[in-house]
């Protein structure tokens, strides 16, 4: 039954999204222009050597048919021809190159920027450290489990929509420095024209300088594992006074969730809260339902680690365990999450220790 | 007839099998020689210089802006930061920064911080007369530390180069320093970059 | 073409239903007869075609709609993982070593191969490999899921425990290629008939000759990085891993130096093959013969030089960019010449439209279509945009699909009646060819506008903006697949009866 609304909900939720884009989007600055113009120009020059070839293909193939009574000819070279056609093409392929080169060298421009950012990837979330600002958070994928597993209808950013987006300010030239935590990752916004790799490491970098105000989504890049389709970029771009307010509100946040750290809460506040911390960001590896998968990923339910004692639990998810894909979640989680998804993972699928603990007991 | 052939072939044959087992060792050959490329080109944006600088004439005329970031990879349990987040630095003036680092754990640890620059093109200016890279770090369980770095651009920067970004990975050798004890990093060529 | 030795009903002959089991097994098992070799490598390279297709239909069954429907994301992976190997090292590889055992000693006039006894292991082992390979879907932790370009860390550090089995039956193939590659070459220098200069031989010698050469360069270098990733996962050295003074970058280097001249070994003798059945049934010598063998010579060369297009977006400074942007686009102009050959050669010819010549014609056609988007790919800039999504995954399809897979078609209809000495069934021919142009057309035309519309590569599940394009490509793909059943079915009618062959 749930299989057959599951369907529906699906089959329903398609025709409405229904979107033929055929070509590569313009993009919202300088460069992602010429990019887009550099691109269609190549295109253009293809269609047109494209139309001529196969036109006469086709010509020849329509008129000198054997059942049409075509005799055929007995030439088979002519060194002129042969140069012609070896020296035309190089000739166009030069005048492609040259303003491809031109594009090139304007985006390796490294003057100084107004705003530089850390991205660094990780298995399956980017993290964003503005440097001047001592701003420093996660981005992780938003969308819900259920609408990737069909049982929810999809919102029109499916899995295109993450918690925390990087913003940035219009007009301003942002320098990115890329790099990554664990495998290799590659961080592309499309209305950017912005791609690069994040290899554990290295450090790479890239600029953009955005001319509209919006909403820009994009996707990693470089297959970095199971979740690999499922860490998408979102940057919000915001207006200079808007993006100053943003700025002004982060670092009051961050003295907010200081001053929650030591309060006091209850076993089912915890397990509440960490619940949502979970499916964020254990369920990826450990499944939904904490049964992980067998020879990858262990399980959470009877876990000698999740029923054992409480400071090994800690440790291992603050400091994450050497020469496994388990990270280390201490700059991830704030000591309430951390202390919130202890607790549910010791009192849920199954396992019931009954102990719980306060975020203030958390070192990290 | 067919038996000079018959040993042509073989000998055809012993050669193509030779040029594969030459071209197998060409294989782990573009390990240095990609180095050596890189050394020369900047591919990798590794080729620092190392030890004491020859440069003498300040230009203080001219600044850049040389900043630090640091990666803690995934299993990477200690805190790690630079003191200062980016520095404006004199052309051939000898600058000393640090990092911090401090190891949480209950472990004896050692680490080792593996630099990368950016823009690539950069690397070869900055030269590091001093680096806590040059070496692996151990932390006592619960110890933190200053690590310093002392660093000096070449005038001979290009114009264009208006910031260098150096990057620190803190890998975790913990595991294999216990295999390979006292194994002085200066001898594998590729830890010591 | 040089119909030298035609042995006509020899599959009838020995067929080994007809001897004891024993016996029968044996024949294969002992066997040095170039065209045995020959014939067990095309059977095995269909079984691999036919194995890597199925997985391609799980991974287009998946991506016919958003979200999970019946496969997890990392069982997604692994089969992203081995379609692609398969199909490389399986299917199109084997292939063209299964034509060359038939038709290389027979057009260069020589008896059989120069090493018989060879060609007999370098096949034999062959489905070990494979074996080893499909044995990891079922271990623990599965099968290995980092894309068949196994990029690492995640191939190493972070991969299933099934990669040294990956890496074994990498080594494996690497050594049957190589011999493989041995044998031709030694036949084609040693064996030629007396007269026959090297200007003389037909095109798909020489385009053979040339790819064995490649394979002797390259394939060793791939067996190479495959061991360094051996040491960096067991014996504690720093090849890949930027912990110990490693660089995950210098993987993709190797790698590369390895997968681009790869890529001109898939295509190459598909090259030669086009070159002979175009003259033949335009009823015109194949123009400018001397340009041709230049042009392939040409490509294997720059193919040297060109790896790093596939790493534009990796962090190289400028310069890097700018030489391996110009040194791709250089491989345009041979590709160009040999296509404007093709063309020459069937203007003012006598054109007649039997299966093998379809095949042919959409070759050239979709090969050229797979030609200009790579050099689209090829320009740094716009690659950046590009790179990754599946405007690359439409790109390497459309020249390996209608371009190696079709060669090999077109090979099989017009070489397997002068084999088995019956002639193939037209009609159904043409049904194959009709169904397999159309499918493998709705499959990886829409793949163009998805990518270029920003949808990555190697995902399981995509925003919803993707979404009609993908159930298209889903649906060809079903055609193109199924359809492949027509071919096999005519094949087999054609090995067991058939009507005799008239040519």
């Amino acid at each position: 039954m749930t299989k057959a609304i599951t369907l529906a909900i699906s089959l329903i939720a398609i025709p409405a999204s229904a979107d033929w884009q055929i070509n590569m989007n313009e993009g919202v600055t300088a460069l992602s222009r010429e990019i887009f113009d550099l691109h269609m120009l190549i295109f253009w020059i293809c269609v047109v050597i494209g139309v001529a070839v196969f036109g006469v293909m086709f010509y020849s193939i329509f008129k000198f048919r054997k059942s049409k009574g075509a005799v055929s000819e007995h030439w088979h070279e002519n060194t002129t021809v042969e140069v012609v056609w070896t020296v035309i093409p190089s000739i166009i392929l030069i005048a492609m190159a040259i303003p491809a080169t031109a594009t090139l060298m304007d985006m390796y421009d490294t003057s100084e920027a107004d705003v530089e950012i850390q991205v660094t990837g990780y298995q399956w979330k980017w993290r964003y450290q503005y440097l001047d600002e001592d701003i420093d958070f996660f981005s992780n994928l938003a969308t819900s489990r259920e609408e990737i597993t069909n049982e929810a209808a999809k919102n029109p950013n499916y899995l295109l929509e993450v918690d925390n987006p990087l913003v940035i300010p219009v007009n301003k030239k942002v320098r990115f420095l890329i790099t990554s935590n664990d495998v290799i990752h590659s961080w592309w916004v499309p209305n950017f024209a912005v791609k690069k790799d994040a290899i554990p490491g290295f450090v790479n970098e890239s600029w953009v300088k955005v001319e509209e105000p919006g909403v820009y989504r994009g996707q990693c890049t470089e297959l970095c594992g199971k979740e690999h389709g499922f860490m998408p970029v979102v940057v919000e771009v915001k207006a200079e006074a808007d993006y100053e307010q943003w700025v002004a509100d982060q670092k009051a946040m961050k003295l907010a969730m200081a001053g929650e750290a030591s309060k006091e809460f209850s076993m089912d506040e915890l397990i509440a809260q960490g619940e949502g911390v979970y499916n964020m960001s254990c369920a990826g590896c450990h499944q939904p339902n904490g049964q992980g998968i067998p020879g990858a990923f262990p399980a959470i339910t009877g876990s000698t680690i999740a029923t054992g004692e409480m400071d090994k639990h800690i440790d291992i998810i603050v400091n994450g365990k050497s020469g496994t894909a388990m990270q280390a979640f201490k700059e991830q989680l704030s000591a309430v999450d951390i202390a919130a998804v202890v607790t549910y993972q010791r009192n849920a699928f199954g396992n019931s220790m009954g102990d719980f603990i306060q975020p203030s007991a958390i070192q990290k | 007839m067919a038996v000079q052939n018959e040993k042509q072939t073989k000998r055809l044959a012993v050669r193509l099998a030779t040029a594969a087992l030459v071209m197998f060792g060409f294989g782990f050959a573009l390990v240095p020689l990609y180095d050596v490329f890189c050394d020369i080109t900047g591919l990798n944006g590794k080729n620092f210089n190392q030890g004491p600088a020859q440069i003498v004439a300040v230009d203080d005329s001219r600044t850049v802006k040389v900043q630090f970031i640091t990666v803690n990879p995934a299993d990477m349990p200690w805190s790690f930061e630079p003191t200062e987040r980016s520095i404006r630095v004199f052309l051939g003036e000898d600058r000393q920064t640090a990092f911090y680092a401090k190891n949480p754990t209950a472990n004896w640890m050692v680490a080792q911080a593996v630099p990368s620059v950016t823009p690539s093109e950069a690397a070869p200016y900055l030269h590091k007369v001093n680096c806590f890279c040059f070496e692996r770090q151990p932390l006592e369980a619960g110890a933190d530390t200053e690590m310093p770095l002392l660093f000096v651009v070449d005038p001979e920067l290009p114009e264009y180069i208006s910031t260098i970004t150096l990057s620190y990975a803190l890998y975790d050798l913990t595991g294999e320093q216990k295999v390979t004890q006292v194994k002085p990093s200066k001898d594998k060529g590729r830890v010591s970059l | 073409m040089a119909t030298v030795d035609v042995d006509l009903p020899h599959v009838k002959d020995e067929d080994p239903h007809h001897h004891g089991p024993a016996k029968g097994l044996g024949r294969w098992l002992y066997t040095t007869n170039h065209k045995d070799i020959g014939s067990m490598y095309l059977i095995f390279s269909l079984c691999m075609f036919m194995i890597g297709g199925t997985m391609a239909l799980i991974i287009r069954a998946e991506l016919f709609q958003p979200g999970l429907q019946l496969v997890e994301p990392n069982f997604f992976n692994q089969m992203t993982t081995m379609h692609g190997l398969i199909m490389v090292f399986g299917a199109v590889m084997p292939a063209f070593v299964g034509l060359a055992n038939w038709m290389i000693p027979m057009q260069v006039g020589a008896p059989d191969m120069a090493l018989p006894r060879m060609n007999n292991w370098s096949f034999w082992i062959l489905p070990f490999a494979f074996l080893i390979l499909l044995s990891s879907l079922f271990m623990p932790g599965g099968a290995p899921n980092f894309g068949w370009t196994f990029y690492a860390p995640l191939s190493t550090t972070y991969a299933p425990e099934s990669v040294t089995f990956f890496i074994f039956g990498v080594h494996i193939m690497g050594a049957s290629s190589i011999m493989g590659a041995i044998n031709i070459i030694a036949t084609i220098l040693n064996m030629r008939a007396p007269g026959m200069t090297l200007l003389k031989m037909p095109l798909f010698v020489w385009t053979w000759l040339i790819t064995a050469f490649l394979l002797i360069a390259v394939m060793p270098v791939l067996a190479g990085v495959v061991t360094m990733m051996l040491m960096d996962i067991h014996f504690g050295t720093s090849f890949f891993n930027a912990a110990g003074g490693g660089d995950p970058v210098l993987f993709q280097h190797v790698f590369w130096f390895f997968g681009h001249p790869e890529v001109y070994i898939m295509i190459l003798p598909a090259f030669g093959i086009i070159s002979e059945i175009i003259p033949t049934f335009a009823r015109k010598r194949l123009f400018g013969y001397a340009s041709m063998v230049y042009a392939v010579a040409s490509i294997a060369l720059l193919s040297f030089v060109v790896w790093a297009h596939h790493m534009f977006t990796v962090g190289m400074p400028l310069v890097g960019e700018v030489f391996f942007m110009f040194a791709t686009m250089l491989i345009a102009v041979p590709t160009g010449v040999k296509v404007f050959n093709w063309v020459a050669t069937m203007f003012r010819g006598s054109l007649s439209f039997e299966t093998p010549m379809l095949f042919a014609l959409a070759f050239v056609v979709l090969f050229t279509i797979g030609g200009f988007s790579g050099l689209m790919l090829a320009i740094a800039p716009a690659d950046f945009q590009y790179h990754d999504t599946y405007f690359v995954v439409a790109h390497f399809h459309y020249v390996l699909v209608p371009g190696a897979i079709f060669s090999i078609m077109a090979a099989t209809y017009y070489w397997l009646p002068k084999w088995t000495g019956h002639q193939l069934n037209e009609t159904m021919g043409k049904l194959h060819f009709w169904l397999s142009f159309v499918g493998v057309n709705i499959t990886f035309f829409p793949m163009h506008f998805v990518g270029l519309a920003g949808m990555p590569r190697r995902i399981p599940d995509y925003a919803l903006q993707f979404a009609d394009f993908n159930s298209m490509a889903s649906v060809g793909a079903f055609i193109f697949g199924f359809s492949q059943l027509v071919f096999i079915y005519n094949v087999i009618q054609n090995v067991r009866v058939g009507e005799k062959a008239t040519a």
